[in-house]
């Protein structure tokens, strides 16, 4: 088993969460692991990418070559786009429709989503609306990683397990929320993949 | 303990209880500088001094946060500036405790004096130098690379090229300090220190006790005693070449098709075994550990038809191989054009390197926009820029210098407030010397972290020549950029400049919000007009510790 995913976003929105939960059920699975993350000046609102590698066998590099991304997961829908050259070409992209706007040139979000829309292997889901219906737009990025489950050869159980670790300490309503908002994100891509 | 099991975990080592077992044998998922951190904090360090800086930071902030070394006593100290920290290190080696002392690699250049003086005073107990180095400038000036420096100063310097290799060698150079009586550096690059591995621990050592060293004018750099103890470290050198031939982490790896011979640095050794996973064909010298021993390289030499060299920098060991004739095998790398002089390395840059197939994804789509990094929405800065930016169009363009931190961002749009950035403290010394060579008044823009690390000098010789200058200290409460540690410069500013000597009816604090926009402005122009030193200091918490002190706050209720 191997898995090389992109995750992407915008400093600030919170990515390296999707990572850690990865990480930990990766963890759980007693897989390899490398995570590469951006720390310093990017984190200002700019463009923030992970690398986050996951394996039965021993992981070399930490960063994953260009075309050999088996997913981008990404929190926001221009950010997918920008790493397309790292995907292969059956790799599944998987982002957040609701933009981030922290710059004055933003493109028409039509067009960004048409650009997303064109790749055959895609979810668009609004996770920032499944995430309020919840309760907390916090959970929107739980909401994305659930859209990417499917695809990722974890099971479903050992998320579970991962979010309730990695939450213990916010108390069973915060892991609660978590974990549904894992099941709707999943249910939605399950439906419209 | 002998050198090779430093490279195994040696997870079972002195562990009888069971529940300690399981501690050991549980990895830990730990960032590149953690493993650093942690492996200092169990090979018995006694304390970290650091000036933060990306993507050195993480190190001082996991053993400032680690309960392990509370419990311990392990004093954690952000520090004035690098070079403050460096001599706080060898104080403490004097003293015969472990120590370390971690900066980003422009802060060795802050550093420089006390570093290369200490490979001649040499180490009591042990001394690690850990530098982290930016290829490719995520978060810096330049990309200088810190092994020149290792080098400069002749001791032993240690590039891993995992997060465990990592923790590893902090356990052996800590040993080797201590046996050769010489400081050592780590050098990492970005890469490591912001990626994340499962790290195995060894077993922990006890802290050294209070020991002076043996002869107490080993630090007494006297000309006749600095010439003894530099005829030493020239003595060692080929001791600690030696060590690097036989501690381990350097590898010669066989191969069958001799047509290449491959030299992989650090890192660069994870892009080579990407590329080829376990079926490299070709002889390769993995190095960890410089000097790197002559024998090694004389064997790939001999062995290989050309050679081709991986470093995640400058060309070191590239350089050093070919000499400046260039009379041997063909030798490749960044120097021949192989690889890109400039930028971090990958596994796709490694793979043209070798000849192999390049990988590549769609292009990115034309509708994907820039996103450069900005100032926070409700940033003190941005209030702060915009009121000088206004004061300013009376004036002609040029004339605001700056300096390292958040506030560097305002060079970008929409602010484009700033017209230079160069090294910490750089603001206030070039608007003297510009404002000598006619350009009145000239404006520094410095952070309140900035200027106790390099700035206060440099106002210093403002006011002892008089100069017209108008000092603007962007006092947030904090180290912005780099997450937000402790500034040194807390509640003291005013002080600190009625003390080297500005007037104090020249030091004007102003609180940046838009509301009080008109009356900043009014205050900024009456300085503006003054024909000498001004301090003008803009005060208003950083919004990001602002808001994750509310949440404490709100969570303690």
């Amino acid at each position: 088993m191997k898995k090389d995913i992109i995750i992407a976003g915008v400093g600030g929105q919170g990515i390296l969460s999707i990572a850690t939960t990865i990480g930990m059920a990766a963890l759980e699975m007693s897989l390899h692991l490398k995570q590469s993350e951006v720390h310093g000046m990017s984190q200002r609102g700019g463009d923030v990418v992970s690398n986050l590698r996951i394996s039965d066998k021993e992981i070399f590099s930490d960063l994953i070559p260009f075309g050999k991304a088996d997913m981008i997961i990404s929190v926001e829908p221009m950010e997918s786009l920008r790493y397309l050259p790292m995907l292969s070409e059956n790799g599944w992209l998987i982002t957040n429709s609701v933009p981030f706007k922290n710059i004055a040139h933003y493109p028409e979000v039509e067009n960004v989503l048409t650009e997303v829309k064109k790749f055959k292997n895609h979810v668009l889901i609004d996770a920032d609306g499944i995430a309020k219906e919840l309760g907390s737009v916090k959970s929107a990025n739980i909401v994305i990683l659930g859209a990417a489950s499917p695809y990722m050869d974890i099971p479903l159980e050992i998320l579970t397990i991962a979010i309730n670790k990695i939450f213990k300490n916010k108390g069973q309503e915060v892991i609660d929320l978590n974990l549904k908002a894992l099941a709707l994100g999943r249910e939605f891509s399950l439906k419209h993949a | 303990m002998s050198c090779k099991s430093y490279l195994k975990i040696s997870i079972f080592e002195k562990v009888k209880n069971s529940k300690i077992l399981y501690r050991y044998m549980q990895k830990m998922l730990l960032l590149g500088d953690e493993a650093i951190a942690l492996g200092a904090i169990d090979a018995g360090l006694s304390g970290v001094y650091a000036y933060p800086g990306t993507p050195s930071t993480e190190i001082t902030e996991y053993i400032e946060s680690s309960k392990i070394a509370k419990e311990k006593g392990v004093k954690a100290r952000w520090c004035a500036n690098e070079k403050t920290a460096m001599e706080a290190a060898i104080g403490m080696s004097y003293a015969g405790k472990r120590t370390m002392v971690c900066m980003k690699h422009v802060g060795l250049n802050v550093a420089a004096d006390g570093f290369i003086n200490s490979s001649i005073t040499g180490a009591n107990g042990g001394l690690i130098v850990v530098v982290a180095d930016d290829p490719s400038m995520h978060s810096s000036q330049n990309e200088q690379d810190s092994r020149f420096y290792g080098k400069f100063a002749m001791i032993p310097i240690f590039e891993p090229s995992s997060q465990q290799e990592a923790y590893n060698m902090v356990h052996y150079g800590f040993d080797i300090s201590e046996k050769y009586r010489m400081p050592v550096m780590i050098r990492i690059t970005t890469r490591l220190a912001h990626s994340r591995a499962g790290v195995g621990r060894m077993a922990e050592k006890e802290q050294n006790t209070l020991k002076l060293p043996t002869d107490l004018k080993q630090f007494v750099l006297l000309p006749s005693i600095a010439r003894k103890n530099f005829r030493r470290l020239l003595d060692l050198q080929t001791v600690i070449e030696n060590d690097a031939e036989t501690s381990g982490f350097n590898k010669y790896i066989e191969g069958k098709d001799k047509s290449k011979g491959i030299i992989a640095c650090g890192i660069a050794y994870n892009y080579i075994m990407e590329n080829f996973q376990e079926n490299l064909p070709f002889p390769m010298l993995v190095i960890g550990q410089h000097p790197v021993p002559t024998k090694m390289l004389r064997k790939l030499y001999d062995e290989c038809q050309e050679i081709y060299v991986f470093e995640d920098g400058y060309p070191l060991v590239e350089e050093m191989l070919k000499g400046s004739l260039n009379l041997g095998k063909p030798i490749h790398g960044r120097l021949d054009g192989t690889l890109t002089r400039d930028g971090e390395l990958n596994p796709n840059k490694v793979a043209v390197a070798l000849g192999l197939k390049d990988t590549i994804g769609q292009p990115i789509p034309e509708v994907v926009a820039q996103r450069p990094p900005a100032l926070c929405s409700g940033c003190p800065h941005t209030d702060s820029y915009l009121a000088l930016n206004e004061v300013l169009r009376d004036y002609s363009k040029g004339r605001v210098f700056s300096d390292i931190g958040c506030y560097t961002l305002a060079a970008l749009a929409p602010l484009e407030a700033i017209n230079t950035c160069v090294d910490m403290g750089a603001s206030i010394t070039m608007a003297y010397g510009a404002a000598d060579a006619g350009l009145v008044p000239a404006i520094a823009v410095i952070g309140d972290s900035t200027f106790t690390h390099s700035g206060m000098t440099g106002l210093l010789d403002c006011v002892v020549h008089k100069s017209n200058v108008k000092v603007f200290i962007l006092d947030n409460f904090t180290t912005g950029m780099t997450g937000g540690q402790p500034s040194a410069a807390l509640g003291k500013l005013e002080a600190i400049c009625a003390g080297v000597g500005v007037d104090p009816a020249h030091i004007r604090v102003i609180k940046p919000l838009m509301k009080n926009h008109e009356e900043n402005m009014k205050i900024i122009r009456e300085e503006l007009a003054y024909d000498g030193p001004s301090v003008i200091i803009p005060r208003r918490e950083c919004i990001i510790t602002l808001d994750k002190r509310m949440r404490e706050k709100f969570k303690n209720k």
